[in-house]
């Protein structure tokens, strides 16, 4: 989906703020969250595309105005809610209050996901020093394709290991093992020529189904 | 409450929604509270960034080890003792007199937690994860981090499974120093890549 967690680019948010001496956890709360959210994730409660997805899907500006480990409490409580394991009214009772969730999926099973619509090719195999274009499909589901490289052209520098696509594990049963590909973009193709220094470069690493070759004819 | 008009309840203090969903889950027997302080114990004294600093010691002393850090991070971190959650699939990437690499995840917050442990709250944040792909050297320069002129700069975005570690220059002057001692030198920052040692 292009929520508001999908930031690369996004101009507006100012100054990056370090904290001297940052302390590890800044309150309990935060301590009890990430050793609980490491509990589910071990207890397999979720697999990485639908613990993702149940932050992405966070009002947007909920997510903009809350605490990082807030991000993980809302995710966590929304799957555990869906899956029937605990119902939003427990969890009023037992917080004493309102506990936001967040949106539900816009995308009922894994067929609706995008790379499965009519015509779409199977992904294919590509090899380092091959160009490539990032697919423009929409998406409303989970997905790890930045906005800021759809459309965009690049060489892939890496090929890593075949591993489960996360559009369609974060919603439903349905799997596809296969590779993804560490991709450089130069700057200037990604940010326009005034942006960015010519000698700079981003690197993404997308799945085989976000990806097309890009013809030798195009390459002018 | 009174009157024809509900208001809609107070959103719960987030203390007491953290414990609701720990309480909720704890009494179903999903998890268990003492798991759940073992795993709090282990990030807060035995995983950090003193990690990652002597991988990159290793590396500056060791020139063969160097070699393999830089073609398998994964193996080669693993003979110093280290892997496990986020640490499957390692990816080292070298600073030199001509490369700055600096790491970031635009979608979420994936970093490399047996070598550096959980990220600060900066690497987490809109304005981090928004600007530094878009102008990486305006962010370093914000953050301390002049680059000489001639410098290439290679953002890495975390966006699939590899977790990303900067291997920085050693810096000069420290030939004399012993491993251990080098060590002491790496810092969290030089190994997201917004510090140069």
């Amino acid at each position: 989906m292009d929520g508001i967690h999908d930031l690369g680019g996004i101009e507006g948010f100012g100054d990056i703020d370090p904290e001297a001496d940052e302390p590890l956890f800044h309150a309990d709360w935060e301590r009890r969250m990430w050793g609980l959210a490491l509990s589910t994730f071990f207890a397999g409660l979720s697999n990485g595309g639908q613990f993702r997805h149940s932050i992405e899907r966070m009002d947007a500006v909920h997510y903009l105005t809350s605490p990082y480990y807030e991000h993980w409490l809302t995710g966590i409580a929304t799957g555990v809610v869906e899956s029937g394991l605990v119902t939003a009214g427990e969890l009023e009772r037992r917080a004493r209050g309102a506990f936001p969730l967040s949106r539900e999926s816009r995308v009922v099973s894994g067929s609706e996901a995008p790379h499965d619509a009519p015509g779409r090719r199977e992904p294919c195999e590509l090899a380092v020093g091959a160009r490539v274009r990032v697919a423009r499909v929409p998406t409303r589901g989970h997905t790890r394709c930045p906005r800021y490289v759809r459309g965009r052209i690049g060489t892939i520098v890496r090929v890593d290991p075949p591993s489960s696509l996360p559009d369609l594990e974060a919603h439903g049963d349905a799997r596809r093992v296969e590779p993804s590909y560490c991709v450089r973009f130069e700057a200037r193709e990604v940010w326009g020529d005034s942006a960015a220094a010519a000698a700079d470069a981003v690197h993404v690493d997308l799945w085989a189904t976000y990806l097309e070759p890009v013809e030798p004819a195009e390459r002018a | 409450m009174s009157g024809d008009h509900h208001h809609p309840a107070e959103v719960a203090p987030i203390e007491r929604r953290v414990a609701a969903l720990e309480d909720a889950l704890v009494e179903r027997g999903v998890v268990d509270r003492d798991s759940i302080d073992q795993f709090v114990r282990m990030y807060e004294h035995d995983i950090g960034p003193m990690n990652g600093a002597r991988v990159v010691a290793r590396a500056w002393v060791d020139d063969a080890y160097r070699a393999r850090l830089l073609a398998d991070g994964t193996a080669a971190i693993a003979e110093l003792g280290y892997g496990g959650p986020e640490g499957g699939h390692v990816v080292v990437v070298e600073n030199t007199d001509t490369v700055h690499n600096v790491v970031v995840c635009t979608l979420c917050s994936c970093y490399p937690w047996p070598l550096l442990g959980l990220p600060p709250n900066w690497y987490k944040s809109p304005p981090y994860r928004s600007r530094v792909v878009r102008e990486p050297r305006a962010v370093l320069v914000e953050m301390g981090c002049d680059l000489p002129d001639g410098v290439e700069v290679r953002v890495w975005d975390s966006s699939a499974e590899a977790r990303y570690l900067v291997l920085p220059a050693r810096p000069a002057g420290s030939d004399a120093l012993a491993e251990e001692q080098l060590a002491e030198l790496v810092t969290r920052d030089s190994m997201i890549g917004v510090a140069r040692l």
